[in-house]
């Protein structure tokens, strides 16, 4: 059966491998983001690579007034969806954002509000269609504030708890709900940042995902899975001893 | 696009090495961004980094394996289109499921299509099919004006015939059409023919000359009568009939170097256990099997980073062809010079050419490549310009994909249509914006 998918914030780099690997398997996809000519690539690119119907629209996620009218078109148009991916997202300048109130929030609702307003409308369709699975990229830094980016964690952190409330919300319908935690990886996201060997291709995060929604997981996912590791370490420090850290 | 002030960069080879500017193109409009705002006079364009040398190296690097999107694809005739960083991996994973493979493929599938084009890569088909560029209806390339130009054997010919072939020096392939060919099956029918000298091999070439696929893995090291023994492998798609499991395509390696070995465990000892043990393998004069497309076409790539075999200070293949009438006297000269310098050499490959094509510097001549890696050493390079006398002597050339060290005038004498290259390049103000450290040593 063709599996109905959509991605929120398609044009990231790790949506678009995710994407890629439902095309190959002839999902029809519904792309959203706010670049009209790179979702264009993107969908003819999914069409080549065998995607069945591919439908894109504009949306910015900061305006929230349109979420309701997006989300009405994907789901006339697909009548059910068996997976939402959320991907979008920015890595503030915590530095600019401790010198400005209007960045901060700015950044709070790209990485967090956004999303809980977009997944406020999902959760209703969800538990009325009565399957699917809704998974959200977060992030490790969603852990445990740090002082060079707890703006970014905070939002994230708090798309993480909204989840975890969801999750226990539509287990009586059937529905998973994915909390997918990355580690670092090479996207245009981290591309001033000096790569080690902690660092993952989006390829291989997309594998993780698409796995894991396969495997109808309703969970918080690590990946790569060592970081569930790392972040039990960094999780467990006692925060007088925390806080004193240069992180 | 994302700056990383300062990557320290190098080839296959991991010879030469250099600190470089990288610029990373995600969407097609950074290319003409790039090179719109680009203050050095050295900007090069890279794909996967599988040539051996310095033709992808430069002050700045840009940097366009992530412009890796199909555009599109015609069921009906098996002309693709995609951006220009497409991998041949991710084009065979695509398309060998629908029943298409490549017209022409080089020895790993981890090389992108843009690169595949400026270094028209050959196969094992070429004495059939030619190079890449014989295959493609069109590519789309960024100039030094930022403007995107379609070249074609019919538009901006001569812009295309410098392309193909053209390093990367006449600007940043953004694009490309070419076409596939129909197969019925992912595996290929493999015969071995075990010769005993390099005349018994160049015998072979000839009497198999209709093979689709044909190539000769040579011991490297042994002399004498025997100098010049090999396995002929020659190679035809199989039909539906023969395979079960038809068109799977190859699943990606787990094996890998980690680091850097020890150069010392790589010695003439272990070298002549590999080829004596290799050559072995087949007992009998002729063997057959069946074998899946990936380890016939991509036996290396099973391992990855197995360029770190020859540890930290590199290696370099050094491929020439001769053409044919010098083919049995220049080969046996080259290589019994190579056999006397007990230079260890995992890998050396026979190769016939069929006729050359029109672009300025596309590589392949009518005749005879061989091609072996020899690890770095001080005093490597010296001995590979002797080699260079010889195959100036016989009228052959190298490879510039593999290149790191050939002289200024050994590029010149053996590449005679290097002027009109330098030309177009000049016409379309290319030789003010992109260069390479092998095109400055090129003196291009
Ligand atoms: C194991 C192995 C086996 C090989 N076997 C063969 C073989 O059988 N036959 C053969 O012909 N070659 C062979 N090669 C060489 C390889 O095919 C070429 O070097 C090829 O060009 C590498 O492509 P790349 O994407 O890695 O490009 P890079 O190595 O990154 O760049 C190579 C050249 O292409 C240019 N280039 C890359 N992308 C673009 C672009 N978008 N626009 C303009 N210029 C660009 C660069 O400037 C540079 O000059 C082999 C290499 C390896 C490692
Ligand atoms: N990379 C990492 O190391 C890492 C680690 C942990 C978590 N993550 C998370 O992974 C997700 C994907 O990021 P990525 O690494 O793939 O980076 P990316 O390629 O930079 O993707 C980020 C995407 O978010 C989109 N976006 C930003 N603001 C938007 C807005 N207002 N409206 C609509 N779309 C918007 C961007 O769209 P445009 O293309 O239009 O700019 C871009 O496509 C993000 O949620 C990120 O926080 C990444």
């Amino acid at each position: 059966m063709k599996q109905n998918i959509l991605i929120i914030g398609a044009t990231s780099a790790i949506a678009q491998a995710t994407l890629r690997r439902y095309a190959s398997e002839q999902a029809n996809l519904y792309l959203l983001g706010r670049n009209q000519a790179q979702l264009d690539t993107i969908a003819a690119d999914a069409k080549v690579r065998g995607a069945n119907e591919v439908h894109t629209a504009q949306l910015d996620v900061n305006q929230f007034e349109s979420h309701q009218t997006v989300l009405n078109q994907v789901f006339d148009t697909l009548k059910t969806v068996d997976a939402v991916l959320i991907a979008h997202g920015t890595l503030p300048d915590q530095k600019a954002c401790e010198q400005d109130v209007h960045r901060t929030m700015t950044e709070l609702s790209t990485n967090g509000i956004s999303t809980v307003s977009l997944l406020t409308l999902l959760a209703n369709q969800f538990e009325k269609q009565q399957h699917g699975t809704i998974a959200v990229i977060t992030s490790v830094a969603g852990d445990r504030g740090r002082q060079s980016n707890y703006v970014y964690g905070a939002a994230k952190g708090m798309v993480s708890i909204f989840l975890q409330g969801l999750r226990n919300r539509l287990y009586a319908h059937n529905v998973q709900v994915l909390d997918i935690k990355p580690g670092f990886v090479d996207t245009p996201m981290t591309a001033d940042f000096k790569k080690g060997a902690l660092w993952a291709q989006p390829e291989q995060i997309a594998k993780n995902i698409t796995t894991a929604i396969d495997k109808k997981q309703s969970k918080t996912l690590y990946t790569p899975i060592f970081w569930m590791g790392i972040m039990f370490i960094i999780r467990s420090i006692p925060e007088a001893i925390f806080k004193r850290l240069k992180l | 696009m994302s700056l990383n002030k300062s990557a320290t960069l190098s080839g296959w080879g991991k010879y030469p090495t250099v600190e470089s500017n990288v610029l990373r193109a995600t969407q097609l409009q950074d290319v003409p961004n790039a090179i719109l705002q680009n203050s050095s006079p050295a900007l090069i364009a890279s794909g996967l980094r599988r040539s051996y040398g310095d033709s992808a190296l430069a002050e700045t690097t840009l940097q366009t394996e992530k412009l890796n999107q199909f555009i599109q694809f015609d069921e009906t005739t098996g002309v693709v289109e995609c951006a220009a960083g497409v991998s041949l991996a991710d084009v065979l994973n695509t398309f060998v499921p629908k029943g298409w493979f490549l017209p022409v493929t080089p020895g790993t599938q981890f090389v992108t299509v843009g690169g595949a084009i400026a270094s028209d890569v050959h196969g094992k088909n070429h004495h059939l099919d030619g190079c890449f560029s014989q295959h493609l209806i069109s590519l789309t390339l960024c100039v030094a004006s930022g403007e995107p130009l379609t070249c074609s054997l019919t538009e901006h010919r001569e812009l295309f015939l410098a392309t193909c072939g053209g390093m990367g020096l006449t600007g940043v392939i953004l694009a490309a059409r070419f076409k596939l060919i129909p197969i019925e099956s992912a595996f290929i029918e493999e015969t071995t023919w075990k010769t005993d000298n390099l005349a018994e091999t160049l015998e072979q070439f000839e009497t198999h000359q209709n093979a689709t696929y044909s190539v000769a893995w040579i011991d490297g090291l042994t002399k004498g009568k025997q100098l010049g023994r090999s396995l002929l492998m020659l190679g035809e798609h199989s039909e539906k009939k023969y395979v079960s499991y038809n068109l799977k395509t190859a699943e990606p390696s787990q094996r890998n170097v980690p680091f850097n070995m020890p150069s010392a465990l790589l010695n003439s000892v272990t070298v002549k256990a590999f080829n004596t043990l290799y050559y072995h393998k087949t007992r009998q004069k002729q063997s057959q099997r069946q074998v899946h497309y990936a380890p016939y076409f991509y036996p290396l790539d099973s391992i990855q980073n197995w360029n770190r075999l020859y540890g930290k200070k590199g290696f370099t293949q050094y491929q020439f062809v001769l053409p044919k009438e010098a083919g049995l006297e220049g080969l046996t000269e080259i290589l019994t010079k190579i056999v006397d310098s007990k230079r260890s050499s995992f890998l050396a490959v026979l190769k016939v050419f069929g006729a050359q094509n029109a672009n300025y510097l596309s590589f392949p001549i009518e005749g005879y490549t061989l091609a072996i890696d020899f690890k770095i050493d001080s005093t490597l390079f010296a001995f590979l310009d002797q080699l260079d006398e010889i195959v100036l002597h016989y009228g052959g050339r190298l490879y510039l994909a593999k290149d790191a060290r050939m002289s200024e005038r050994t590029f010149k004498l053996s590449y005679p249509q290097w002027q009109q290259f330098q030309q177009i390049r000049a016409q379309y103000g290319a030789d003010k914006c992109f260069n390479s450290m092998q095109s400055k040593r090129l003196g291009l």
